[in-house]
């Protein structure tokens, strides 16, 4: 177990360092958000009441689209010089690898959450009126479940042809009960109107569903050649 | 085998014009919605058989990560395309009836959505299945499959809650079916269950050649000398 945990740090660090240095991911993700965030407000010009109501969708949308530009990035690295190959034919944990990948992004996804989040507010005037304080649960347990899926499917997909586009279509249909759940939440949280209670258990039972799938399952797909 | 197929082909025929009699004719027309109920007796069993086959390569596709059996891979790549043909049956005969019945031509409920979603996932396995490279086709698909079947679950939840904090126009609502009616909607169910089988062997058959001919293929690369491959 300690070597799982260790392998992983080290992983992790390593992903880490190397995004430290080039910012490639966050800084695409960042660029990318924004423009659909403007291109958002473009399109709909919402009052703040209406927004209110649509600002969950929104917020969301922008997430999805940006985690993807991260993901697609994720084992890109690990093909260049064959370093995934040589992980393969280590005794190391598959899991391990797997683990500091969908850690490494998770943080991602939240740096960016973190910094959007002040510019939704401005753009679409937005407050919450529900319980503000569920809104991190809510944005955790609904990166995880992007996260999650996104690494798995990102292994899965860099063995097809034109793979960045692979992994949108596999990841959506999957991803549409956390999507619907995520969606759902905020819009309750900034309308007030209902309780978020329901759909962040939902989200939470996603989240445990599909990290021990990935877990069984990462394995089979690392090994696959 | 291969010559059970064309007498299976007849029966079935025989089977899908008794039960279009059965539909047409036979069966009640329904009192308030009229001639139009009659598209019934194809969308329900349509979304019956497509369920079925969705099952079935499920079950399939655990079979194949477990034993790495090329012919339960065949069946789950067969009865996925099978069942994504009968699920858009049933997906197009679904607004077709709704708009003059309900007067709206798609609507967020349960049933509808969780078939649309399901159609989703399955085309997504398809295009998996397509863009893949050949070798790790077979895990990858079995991998999705299973994924898809534990989204099935949580997406029920997810639309039903949905569901029930927007108003929604109401649908169905029990009443009991007529026997005629019963009986034809049962018929067709049997007639689209032998047409979907008869189609899957079909196709399955094709997989099998087309497998073999890759295979051949193969080797006759393999055992042609170079000098031909450095004349191109």
């Amino acid at each position: 177990m300690s070597s799982v945990a260790s392998l992983t740090r080290a992983t992790l660090a390593k992903d880490l360092r190397l995004e430290w240095r080039s910012k490639d991911a966050i800084n695409s993700m960042l660029f990318f958000s924004l423009l659909v965030v403007v291109i958002f407000s473009f399109s709909f010009d919402p009052t703040a009441e209406e927004s209110r109501r649509i600002a969950g969708g929104l917020v969301w949308v922008a997430f999805l689209f940006a985690a993807v530009v991260a993901l697609n990035q994720t084992w890109s690295r690990e093909m260049r010089n064959q370093v995934l190959d040589a992980y393969r034919v280590s005794p190391a944990s598959p899991n391990a690898l797997f683990l500091a990948k969908v850690i490494g992004n998770f943080i991602f996804v939240t740096v960016l959450q973190a910094l959007m989040t002040p510019l939704f507010i401005v753009f679409y005037n937005l407050r919450a009126l529900g319980p503000a304080y569920q809104l991190p649960i809510i944005a955790a347990l609904g990166t995880w479940a992007l996260v999650v899926n996104g690494t798995f499917f990102a292994a899965m997909s860099l063995r097809t042809r034109s793979r960045e586009i692979m992994l949108p279509l596999l990841l959506f249909p999957i991803s549409i009960p956390a999507l619907l759940a995520m969606v759902e939440a905020t819009g309750a949280i900034l309308t007030g109107e209902f309780s978020a209670r329901f759909w962040i258990v939902l989200l939470a039972a996603y989240d445990v569903v599909f990290t021990i799938a990935s877990l069984f399952l990462f394995g089979l797909v690392l090994q696959a050649e | 085998m291969k010559r059970a197929f064309p007498i299976l082909a007849v029966l079935t025929g025989a089977l899908l014009s008794y039960a279009l009699y059965q539909a047409l004719v036979v069966a009640p027309t329904e009192q308030t919605m009229g001639n139009v109920q009659r598209i019934f007796y194809y969308h329900v069993p349509s979304a019956w058989t497509a369920f079925i086959l969705f099952s079935i390569n499920f079950v399939a596709s655990i079979v194949y990560l477990i034993r790495r059996n090329a012919k339960a891979d065949m069946l789950a790549l067969v009865t996925a395309e099978v069942g994504v043909v009968f699920c858009t049956v049933n997906l197009v005969t679904g607004p077709i009836w709704a708009r003059p019945v309900w007067g709206i031509w798609w609507t967020w409920d349960l049933r509808l959505t969780l078939t649309l979603v399901l159609w989703l996932i399955y085309v997504s396995y398809i295009v998996l299945r397509r863009f893949s490279s050949s070798g790790q086709t077979p895990l990858l698909a079995a991998v999705l499959a299973v994924f898809g079947a534990l989204d099935v679950p949580l997406v029920y939840f997810s639309i039903w809650f949905f569901r029930t904090q927007h108003p929604q126009p109401v649908i169905g609502g029990g009443g009991s079916l007529d026997p005629r009616m019963l009986h034809a909607l049962l018929i067709n169910w049997l007639a689209f269950s032998c047409f979907a089988a008869l189609v899957c062997w079909s196709r399955y058959r094709l997989e099998v050649l087309r497998r073999d001919l890759d295979e051949t293929l193969a080797l006759e690369a393999l055992l042609e000398p170079r000098s031909s491959q450095t004349r191109i």
